[in-house]
């Protein structure tokens, strides 16, 4: 079949992204929109709209009925889900598919494979990915065992747990048993489950994920990301290739995330992520992202691929348009996320109308927005006004592009995290490349 | 929602090339539909859209609640950002506060649902509550009036 009127089921930034590839394409564009999202530019540039109902994410693009409802009554043949919202809902790709039209996407059962944290685990184990060495303990005598595979220091979490409660550091062998109890208690006393698990501890961990491709049949890979600058598990920046690891230890990360891939038999674009040591640079699989991510425009810039339109190709049954050794890498790019949001106010969020958006342009500049001078930024969905995308020959000319750039980029009305990507920018870590994830305390506290 | 044709990313890029090579430091383009400067910055460039519905107000500032008398002896407690109104912590639980109670400056008396924070409203001032403005659920603007306190 071919795709020719695209359902979009996302706003923002992302939105308008599908819809300029999937013009180019050809393909008639019809974008669901909430009260709030009316007049918005998406809406503008969509080649129609459809209301899917008040503004509330839960009474319009999170309400699956509606959405599908919408996409029938349009006409499209297909639906493309973007990232959040509904992207990784298994219920709304298989409501899609009832419809008859085509989830441009992963099959629902890849995504259902890959949405269970532990089942994904296991099933990456199984597919020979490494996973960071650990697991669950039942008794003492499994806590001892698993603590000989895992090595000193390790980490023991709560099973239930979360926000670092019932996390205890064992340095020592000596330790371990007396830390468990305390763990176990604190556990029980927090998440009414005393249950614990035994994990290594990666003192300096990176995160770097890798951008696959599946027909279905077989996979290739887009090469790294690396996306350590987060603050409290949100990413803050991006930036590919992931600098400074050793060129056989990339290839085989990228290889790992292929196989896994085409274990799946995965059938999209997807992103696998791994934790790397940063000194040893041995790697883990953490988990597979069933959809298009935030960061894609940065493997765009250095592959020349537009992730939408494979998206587009795969879903119309194309088999993959490249062997892996047809994939060319040429410079770097590096991706900062411009939000509405107050660093200097814990990061507190900053709805409301940008009076004006002088966004940064010229060679090697890329600006993913939604937002011009006049437009809203409605308290109801998340902070993402416009991502900053350079491009260099190198990882130092990309950094000069993006600093250059930032200064130039003037938003009023809403305060931004444009002030503290100028501090990233120049922070002399990052310009060495290669942080890990505590970057952020550093330059919090530096 | 046209067919009209619109400048891609790729055509602002053009642009600015043609601009660099030249000695004209912005271009302003008007169109039915929208307007773009394109202009120098320094050593860099940049790009500014407003939908043409919007020029008008463009340099406008952002919308704030208006401000409200309050009667003498009474304080108002104000939503501290634009957001939806919650009056207990999770649907079905009674309320933080009710007309009536006495609340003290760290009392909780809302939460502000912004961007899928929430985000505590704490009274700031001792007293009783006097009335409450929004209903539960209900969106509010940067410093509406949330709740009237008469104060001790």
């Amino acid at each position: 079949m071919r795709i020719e009127t695209l359902f979009v089921a996302n706003r923002g930034e992302i939105a308008l992204r599908v819809i300029r590839t999937a013009k180019r394409l050809g393909i008639r564009t019809v974008l669901g929109v909430s009260e709030a999202d009316i007049a918005s530019r998406p809406a503008s540039e969509a080649d129609a709209i459809v209301r899917l109902g008040p503004a509330p994410s839960s009474e319009s693009y999170l309400a699956i009925d509606k959405v599908v409802e919408a996409a029938k009554k349009s006409g499209a043949d297909a639906v493309h889900p973007g990232y959040g919202f509904l992207s990784e809902n298994v219920r709304f790709a298989r409501v899609v598919q009832g419809a008859g039209l085509v989830f441009v996407g992963p099959d629902p059962e890849q995504i259902e494979a890959m949405g269970d944290k532990l089942k994904a685990r296991a099933f990456a184990e199984k597919a020979g990915l490494p996973v960071v060495p650990g697991g669950e303990v039942s008794n003492k005598k499994s806590l001892a065992r698993i603590a000989e595979k895992t090595g000193f220091p390790l980490l023991i979490k709560a099973v239930a747990g979360g926000g670092g409660r019932g996390m205890k550091r064992v340095n020592a062998p000596e330790e371990l048993e007396r830390q468990a109890d305390f763990a176990m208690a604190e556990a029980q006393a927090a998440f009414g489950d005393p249950g614990i698990y035994v994990e290594r501890f990666i003192a300096r961990g990176r995160h770097v994920e890798v951008q696959v491709i599946g027909d279905g049949m077989r996979a290739i890979h887009l090469g790294t990301r690396d996306c350590s600058i987060q603050r409290r598990y949100q990413k803050l920046v991006e930036e590919a290739p992931a600098p400074a690891i050793p060129p056989e230890q990339r290839a085989k990360i990228e290889d790992a995330a292929v196989r896994l891939a085409e274990a799946l038999r995965y059938r999209s674009a997807g992103t696998v992520e791994f934790l790397v040591d940063a000194e040893t640079f041995d790697f883990y699989f953490l988990e597979m992202n069933a959809r298009i991510q935030v960061e894609h425009p940065v493997t765009e810039e250095i592959t020349g691929i537009d992730i939408v339109e494979q998206q587009l190709a795969i879903a119309n049954g194309a088999p993959l348009g490249w062997k892996q050794s047809e994939i060319r890498f040429a410079g770097h790019a590096i991706e900062v996320r411009i939000n509405a949001e107050d660093p200097e106010a814990d990061f507190r969020p900053a709805p409301g109308r940008v009076a004006r958006a002088v966004w940064p342009g010229g060679e090697g500049v890329r600006i993913d927005t939604h937002i011009r001078s006049g437009d809203s930024v409605p308290p109801h969905y998340d902070s993402l006004i416009g991502k900053l995308i350079v491009y260099g020959a190198t990882r130092e000319e990309a950094i000069e592009r993006a600093a250059k750039a930032i200064r130039a980029m003037k938003i009023e009305g809403v305060t931004t995290t444009a002030g503290l990507h100028k501090r990233i920018l120049d922070d002399p870590r990052f310009r060495t490349g290669g942080v890990d994830t505590r970057f952020f305390e550093g330059l919090a506290n530096g | 929602m046209a067919d009209e044709f619109t400048l891609s990313p790729d055509d602002v890029a053009d642009i600015i090339a043609i601009l660099e090579k030249s000695e004209y430091d912005s271009l302003d383009i008007q169109t039915g539909r929208f307007r773009l400067r394109v202009a120098r910055s320094g050593d860099a460039w940049t790009q500014e859209w407003s939908s043409a519905g919007a020029l008008s107000e463009a340099a406008g500032p952002a919308v704030i609640a208006e401000e409200e008398a309050i009667a003498e002896g009474f304080a108002a407690i104000r939503s501290p950002l634009p957001g939806t109104f919650y009056r207990s912590p999770q649907p079905g639980a009674p309320p933080f506060v009710n007309v009536g109670d006495d609340v003290k400056p760290d009392t909780v008396v809302a939460i502000i649902e912004t961007m899928k924070l929430m985000n505590p409203v704490h009274a700031g001032v001792s007293g009783k509550v006097s009335s409450i403005e929004p209903q539960n659920a209900e969106p509010v603007d940067a410093n509406a009036i949330l709740m009237r306190v008469a104060l001790r």
